[in-house]
């Protein structure tokens, strides 16, 4: 199974996902191409362009129609060449908008999931560093059941680190919180991108958010890709996207 | 003053092995069948659901006929498998597990199938982002998740094999000891003059033990869902 270095050569500066790719959902068609690097690349576009069903597709979840999706260098989906690596396979780590904890697995499984699942043997270190980073410590025996919005989307966020993704991918993390819990959790998530050196790709339709996070953005409107670029695209796109 | 004779005793004892063990070897095709029909969508589906049903809506001695005529000793099935492995169901008591596993069969797949499709898929499709691969997924998210949905299954198959007559009569008729159970001992009973006595024991020993196990079931889901809910 190829996976990114984990140690020694920082995988942060070879990751490198290209994509390219089209799917038709009923009367809907997502047809979008980019390219992104290491740091924050945030998908940005209003409600209904498209955004999720993009990410979906990199995380194997939704096959695309055609198209080609590339993670350093190794080749996800390729309808031409009928490669479509199952999700389990692709160690692409998936924040999803409302969490998605295993209801019946106490914080503490819930976070060492993915390290379970690889079978690797755990590691107390990073284990503890994700939690401290994310100021979890208190809830590891407790219940998703049990949680409030925050801590669920802090735990769901820990866990998608801890399984040590080449890629980490998030969809509107933030949308099911109120202002206050946003501005609480913002600090962690711009906290992930400078320490933790995964990359990521973050879909918004909240400016003043998307600000704080991305130091690359692709703007989508109805499917398509329509510029991609630095932080300024939102000074132009906010007045006709958002209107 | 309550006291069962040896043969009743018997019955009540051979009925429970009966009960548990078509319980017990039911609930791995029955979490199977029910996961297909709860999941995958193919050619042919609804016959296959029809199947399942059948035993539910068809006259319990025509189930066991169709058995008779199939696992007899001498019947197609039947004969292969006590030429080859040994296993005779005919005039056994693991001929009445199988009428009861039969007729017990569409009640477990419904109460499982119902449990797997209350469950959210998209905490599978988290548990696969996160590398479970197909069968790690099922056991570590989908069985745990339809857990109180397999309990009631379970139990509910376990009582109707408890109650079951018709199928188990026809196909492996009434033999004190050996396919003798509690339902054909009060049939029995009620046949032979002075036998009401003891019937109505033995009847007070089925309602104790169904009515005991509906609570246990009960109890279990109750417990089973609050884990799942956080406790």
């Amino acid at each position: 199974m190829a996976r990114a270095p984990r140690n020694g050569a920082p995988a942060w500066q070879l990751t490198m996902l290209a994509v390219q790719l089209d799917k038709k959902l009923g009367e809907f068609a997502v047809k979008a191409s980019f390219a992104s690097e290491s740091g924050a690349t945030v998908l940005f576009g209003p409600s209904g362009a498209g955004k999720t069903s993009i990410i979906n597709m990199i995380a194997g979840l939704l096959s695309p129609d055609h198209g080609r999706i590339e993670l350093d260098g190794e080749v996800l989906f390729d309808d031409k060449a009928r490669i479509n690596i199952p999700t389990a396979r692709r160690h692409i780590g998936y924040v999803f908008q409302e969490g998605r904890l295993f209801p019946h697995l106490s914080v503490k499984r819930n976070l060492d999931y993915g390290r379970w699942m690889s079978g690797e043997a755990f590691d107390p270190t990073v284990f503890r560093h994700v939690v401290e980073l994310l100021d979890i410590g208190h809830l590891l025996d407790r219940r998703p059941g049990k949680l409030s919005g925050g801590e669920r989307q802090r735990v769901a966020v820990g866990r998608a680190l801890l399984m040590r993704p080449r890629l980490l991918l998030m969809d509107e993390p933030l949308a099911s919180l109120d202002a206050a819990r946003k501005r609480d959790i913002l600090p962690y998530l711009e906290r992930l991108r400078d320490e933790a050196r995964v990359p990521l790709i973050y879909v918004s339709h909240n400016a003043p958010e998307v600000r704080r996070i991305a130091t690359r953005v692709v703007l989508l409107e109805a499917g398509t890709v329509v510029a991609t670029g630095g932080l300024e695209l939102l000074d132009a796109a906010q007045d006709d996207v958002l209107a | 003053m309550f006291e069962l004779s040896p043969q009743d005793w018997t019955a009540v004892q051979l009925s429970l092995k009966v009960a548990a063990v078509s319980t017990a070897i039911a609930l791995p095709f029955g979490i199977a069948i029910a996961m297909v029909l709860a999941r995958k969508d193919f050619w042919g589906k609804s016959l296959l659901d029809g199947l399942v049903l059948l035993p539910l809506v068809l006259p319990p001695v025509v189930t066991g006929y169709l058995l008779l005529i199939t696992f007899g000793r001498r019947a197609p099935v039947g004969a292969f498998l006590a030429d080859h492995f040994g296993i005779v169901f005919s005039f056994r008591w693991t001929g009445a597990a199988l009428a009861c596993g039969v007729m017990a069969f569409p009640l477990m797949v419904r109460a499982i199938r119902l449990s797997i499709e209350a469950i959210d898929t998209r905490l599978e499709d988290a548990a696969a982002t996160l590398g479970a691969n197909p069968v790690w997924n099922f056991a570590t998210v989908t069985l745990p998740l339809a857990l109180p949905g397999i309990i009631a299954g379970a139990i509910l198959a376990f009582t109707r094999a408890l109650g079951e007559f018709g199928a188990t009569i026809t196909f492996v008729s009434n033999i004190p000891g050996e396919t003798q159970t509690i339902s054909a001992a009060i049939y029995t009973l009620t046949q032979v003059p002075n036998g009401d006595a003891d019937a109505l024991k033995l009847v007070i020993v089925a309602i104790i033990i169904s009515l005991g196990a509906l609570m246990m079931a009960e109890w279990l889901a109750r417990r089973a869902t609050a884990r799942l809910h956080g406790n």
